[in-house]
């Protein structure tokens, strides 16, 4: 199972979009941390960035990555070894190589320019919003057989968590406007991962305020110790279940 | 050895094995023979776990394999199109899969046709530059490498050049001496004259018969595998 993690992990990181992309974030995190004086607004405005490009480049690099390894997944499965072990290897291949990508790139200049808790806060969601992407990828890629329609569906899926979604929680908070909303808002943020983080580093930042008496109810939940863990295991549920599913489908999918 | 039990599978609506039950012993050299889409190739890849069977079961050595994988270290495989990971040289596929098997086998490797095929000159090549021809010596060099038990040939000599095709073909003859068990599928069928023992012949997905080849020569009254299959096909 190593041995596959690590053909894996040596064939991405060679991978020039790989580079390209932890070389952005670099240049991302560098010129932003430098532009600002204060790096706490770096913080802000690095924010959305990852916040966006991370899970994009995630989602759409590991679905690529799975359809090309086509050959190479036919190949080991006709060897003495059990389908999901090279499923997982897969996966944890993928997540390994991105989550050096963006710790090279966004995690370092991260702590060295804002090392208190609001950046380690921001490092370890982007960590974990690396992981659940690809998790979400190994699904939308194992459950179509074609290449262009499973790019497709990762990119909607992309869209939807990072636009749409949002956009749907805005209609029901109008549609609702006349009840208390804020329970129900607690429990929608667990349905995006992207949602979560933000909220997350938004409450280390203390500009809750900023966000009305909702903000008052997340930051009573997830400013409690016991409640940030709770937020945490809810992202740690969107890497597993996904992962497991698309696990599933593979042991009994034909090649 | 391998044995299928009313093997059933469906791709969408076609039915591409229909209850197909097969025994296969060691020491026999099996021709798998019938039209293009007649389920040669799904048999072998359910016989590989490849494919799942929607009904029917297969067992290797007495076990079931559905949920095994372990078997597949007894069986070597070569696949009709052999397709690898593009970036990687022959060298680096070659020695990737020694990595992979090597743990638990205390064989010894059999390196005869790698060195046959004069692939030690071409080890820095990458996958994506090599003609067809090539990845078939490939792919049948990684089948032969781990003297396996069992091995599983779809289409060997298609895309092979006489001599590598005739090297191919003496290597098969010494592993079926050595009490292997050779399952061939090709459409040569002068190819497998003097190489195969036994002959399954399917068509849509049925097995219509499976004989030794003197069975079928009696039968037909023809000395070549050729003319005693012509004669099979023109009476359906």
């Amino acid at each position: 199972m190593n041995k596959i993690i690590k053909y894996v992990v040596t064939d991405i990181l060679r991978n020039k979009i790989v580079l390209a992309y932890t070389a952005f974030l670099l240049a991302i995190s560098l010129s932003v941390f430098n532009l600002e004086d204060n790096a706490s607004k770096g913080l802000l405005s690095l924010l959305n960035i990852i916040l966006f490009i991370v899970p994009l480049v995630c989602i759409i690099f590991s679905t690529i990555y799975i359809y090309n390894s086509a050959e190479f997944i036919e190949l080991l499965v006709s060897q003495p070894l059990q389908r999901k072990k090279i499923w997982i290897s897969l996966f944890s291949g993928l997540a390994t190589s991105l989550l050096v990508a963006f710790l090279a790139g966004a995690g370092i200049p991260i702590l060295i320019y804002a090392p208190n808790a609001t950046g380690l806060t921001m490092v370890a969601m982007g960590c974990l919003l690396s992981i659940i992407f690809v998790s979400v990828a190994m699904l939308a890629a194992v459950t179509t057989r074609d290449k262009a329609k499973g790019i497709g569906v990762s990119v909607l899926l992309w869209l939807y968590f990072s636009l749409l979604f949002d956009g749907l929680v805005l209609f029901v908070l109008f549609q609702f406007q006349e009840y208390p909303m804020e329970k129900a808002m607690l429990v929608l943020s667990g349905f995006n991962p992207i949602d979560l983080g933000r909220i997350l580093i938004l409450l280390k930042m203390d500009v809750s305020a900023l966000m009305g008496y909702t903000g008052a109810v997340f930051k009573d939940v997830f400013g409690t110790t016991s409640g940030f863990a709770l937020a945490l295991l809810v992202m740690v549920l969107w890497v597993v279940f996904p992962a497991w599913l698309s696990v599933r489908k593979f042991s009994k999918k034909d090649l | 050895m391998i044995i299928a039990n009313s093997v059933s599978k469906k791709f969408g609506r076609l039915k591409a094995l229909r209850d197909v039950s097969v025994t296969c012993n060691r020491g026999e050299c099996i021709a798998l023979i019938g039209p293009n889409g007649s389920g040669k190739t799904t048999l072998i890849k359910s016989m590989l776990g490849m494919v799942v069977p929607d009904s029917g079961f297969i067992t290797f050595n007495g076990k079931n394999i559905l949920h095994d994988w372990a078997y597949r270290e007894f069986i070597g495989y070569m696949p009709q199109i052999g397709r690898y990971p593009e970036n990687m040289t022959i060298g680096q596929v070659l020695s990737m899969m020694k990595d992979i098997r090597k743990k638990n086998s205390s064989r010894a490797l059999d390196e005869e046709l790698v060195h046959a095929f004069g692939l030690p000159a071409l080890m820095d090549k990458r996958m994506r530059t090599l003609s067809g021809g090539t990845t078939q010596k490939v792919s049948a060099c990684l089948a032969f490498l781990f003297d396996p038990d069992v091995l599983i040939l779809d289409e060997p000599t298609a895309g092979l050049d006489p001599v590598s095709s005739l090297l191919l073909k003496e290597k098969i003859t010494r592993e079926k001496q050595r009490g292997k068990l050779v399952l061939i599928t090709s459409h040569i069928l002068s190819d497998l004259d003097d190489l195969i023992t036994q002959v399954i012949y399917m068509q849509d997905g049925s097995l219509l018969f499976h004989k030794s080849l003197e069975h079928l020569r009696r039968d037909t009254g023809e000395e070549k595998l050729s003319g005693a299959i012509a004669s099979v096909m023109m009476k359906k």
